[in-house]
């Protein structure tokens, strides 16, 4: 994954609570095997509404998004991840995410800041009032700002995810390094494994 | 020292490595594989020369986007048999055990490890689908992954894990007759809300939960993900033991005795601390149905559609305007009243043979409403048979309703089972969110007996509402 350390753009207010991943990428296009092209498929039920707030000029080009509580919940499908940044959202702001959304992004490189409700409104009110308005969510400062507005607020990262974030680390590549650990458990684990259960064919043997 | 719960039990269990500053990194028992997050990452395996390190700790299935029309029709759609075919290859080039469509062994991936033995108590399970925490019912701890931690877990057996808080759901007293382990999860998650659980590992506990079949436990612990939790289980006891004898996946004999008094110490100490506790009474629980567009937005079956206009929190209010128009409801509708247009009777929430037999001791001797379609689709080609073998089918068809081969289905919609845009289905599945089982379709969750009198009726309804 590349390194991140600071996302500037137009933030997108997108006023929803309880925004599931099955909005964010529909499962039609789940049968995709590719890992990109999922930008076309972000939020597509909501798309062809000329009023959706993706569809506002004002807000073309934007990198960052913020929303209501409990963003991404739902599926565990990564190509929610995958849609958002291919549509070019590379950090996004809500008072609360999912589980699995929120881990997913964290391997992929999108930024996940989470803020308090207000903070999200107030920062919501700014950009409505001046969709041009930069933002710049700055991961080693852990901070997001509109400096045009005077805005400011800090937001916490565990600090192996923002290490990541930094540092463009590939998660796999980390836990090879554990491998004598990871040979040592297996060598002590009680946990039965699937070997005779199955013929070549899968049938029960 | 202090007691500790089931999760703290397995969780030590498998610590591999608990690095200074970094998450613990623990090991996964059995990862299970579907047809839909896993081909990006077997791609990334390739790309990077790396190779599944316990392919005999890897089950795989084809179930999300498999056609539930007879076994015989090819699947049409290109880009689902593309990604049927990725499966079959990934698994064949990387020596991974995988149940095709139409094997006597395919099925939903929650329903196939439960009843073929290979989720037992005490394991770490994962699997590429949120919906995995129906595996907990057995004492196991086990979630649902994204796509890269699949890929993580192929190339290590372990996965970097925060350890999750602890939440005890306790249901006490005994739920009233026609209330189902499916109104017991509605009435959690109504209660916890969509975020509730989120950063938790749910214990469910009670008078309740413990007189739940297996069956009943997985459909409580299925629906944990809708609370926001990752993880739901139940503590191992005798109804634990009782169903996994005699399944392929576990040992015989003596080995089993041995194995079963391991699994009994999978419960939690009388002493053990939960970060937070929640309490219902069975007494209040009714049959419930989802009227909105997320599965917290739960109503009891005798209600009412409720009034945004009474709701002091703008947020909701407007939450609750915006799912009523997408559903297409009045504020105040009887529920009872309103038409449906489909019955789903499947998916990882509800196709067991318990489900299958609820649903039909109420079809039997009945008919499917004229203006309804009815399906019911097997959890696995195994409850299938089962369910041929006690005569279900014959039940069901002779009530008009359809007997379809097993896979996800009309849950989200992957396969050619979706709703068209406008109708109302009565689903006895776990997610009622806008477009799920098919764009502009409408769901309302509910039990397998409230789908099968809905059905019959052509009206939300119960059992009891049927003539005799």
């Amino acid at each position: 994954m590349k390194p991140v350390n600071v996302v500037e753009g137009r933030c997108v207010p997108l006023e929803r609570s309880d925004v599931d991943t099955d909005q964010i990428i529909p499962s039609d296009w789940l049968k995709r095997v590719e890992r990109t092209g999922f930008g076309r498929g972000l939020f597509s039920e909501w798309r062809d509404d000329p009023e959706f707030v993706l569809n506002q000029p004002d807000f073309v080009g934007a990198t960052i998004m913020s929303a209501g509580p409990r963003f991404g919940i739902g599926s565990s499908r990564e190509h929610a991840v995958w849609a958002l940044m291919d549509f070019g959202f590379q950090a996004i702001i809500a008072p609360s995410f999912g589980d699995i959304f929120q881990n997913n992004a964290a391997k992929q490189g999108l930024v996940i800041v989470q803020l308090g409700a207000d903070d999200v409104e107030e920062l919501t009110s700014l950009v409505k009032l001046e969709p041009a308005r930069l933002v710049v969510v700055d991961v080693v400062h852990l901070r997001v700002e509109v400096p045009e507005a005077g805005w400011q607020r800090d937001f916490t990262l565990d600090p192996m995810t923002q290490q990541r974030l930094l540092n463009g680390w590939d998660d796999i590549g980390l836990t090879e390094r554990r491998e004598d650990a990871i040979t040592t458990y297996e060598s002590s684990s009680v946990a039965p494994t699937l070997e005779g259960i199955f013929d070549d064919a899968g049938h029960v043997r | 020292m202090a007691g500790r719960t089931v999760f703290d039990k397995i969780w030590e269990e498998h610590v591999v490595a608990s690095p200074e500053g970094e998450p613990t990194l623990l090991y996964i028992d059995l990862h299970l594989v579907h047809e839909v997050t896993s081909p990006q990452a077997f791609d990334g395996l390739r790309l990077n020369g790396r190779t599944v390190r316990r392919p005999d700790r890897t089950l795989a299935t084809a179930d999300h986007n498999v056609p539930t029309d007879p076994l015989s029709t090819p699947v049409n759609d290109p880009i689902s048999r593309r990604q049927l075919e990725a499966l079959d290859e990934n698994c064949a080039q990387f020596g991974i055990t995988l149940f095709p469509r139409g094997h006597e062994n395919q099925g939903i991936v929650h329903v196939i490890g439960p009843e073929l033995g290979v989720t037992q108590p005490g394991m770490t399970i994962v699997c590429g689908d949120s919906h995995t925490s129906t595996h907990g019912a057995f004492g196991s701890l086990a979630f649902g992954i994204g796509t890269s931690e699949v890929e993580h877990v192929l190339a290590t057996q372990t996965l970097p894990q925060q350890r999750a808080k602890s939440m005890s759901v306790t249901v006490k007293g005994i739920a009233p007759e026609g209330v189902s382990a499916k109104d017991i999860a509605l009435a959690i998650v109504g209660r916890l809300g969509t975020g509730g659980g989120t950063g938790h590992v749910i214990e469910y506990r009670g008078e309740a939960i413990r007189a739940l079949s297996m069956e009943g436990r997985m459909t409580v612990c299925n629906m944990s993900i809708e609370a926001g939790a990752r993880a739901g289980l139940v503590a191992v006891d005798d109804t634990t033991i009782d169903y996994l004898r005699g399944r392929p996946g576990v040992p015989e004999g003596e080995e089993f005795e041995v194995a079963a008094t391991r699994w009994r110490t999978f419960t939690s100490d009388d002493d053990a601390h939960f970060d937070v506790e929640v309490e219902l009474d069975a007494a209040d629980l009714v049959p419930f149905v989802t009227w909105g567009t997320n599965p917290a937005q739960v109503v009891a079956l005798n209600g009412v559609v409720p009034t945004p206009d009474t709701m002091s929190d703008p947020d909701q209010r407007e939450a609750t305007e915006r799912a009523l128009a997408y559903m297409d409801l009045t504020p105040g509708t009887v529920v009872r009243d309103i038409p449906v247009d489909v019955v789903f009777i499947g998916s990882c929430t509800n196709s067991r043979i318990e489900d299958l037999r609820a649903a039909a001791a109420v079809a039997i001797g009945h008919h499917v409403a004229n203006h309804v379609r009815a399906l019911v689709v097997p959890g696995s080609h195994r409850v299938k048979k089962q369910a041929e073998d006690e005569g279900l089918d014959k039940i069901f068809t002779d009530a008009g309703f359809e007997w379809r081969e097993p896979g996800c289905s009309m849950c989200l919609g992957m396969n050619p089972d979706t709703l068209k845009p406008g109708q109302r289905c009565a689903s006895t599945s776990n997610r009622n969110f806008e477009g799920r089982q098919g764009r502009g379709g409408r769901t309302h969750l509910v039990s397998p007996v409230v789908a099968a009198a809905t059905a019959i009726q052509g009206h939300f309804s119960s059992p009891g509402e049927l003539s005799s």
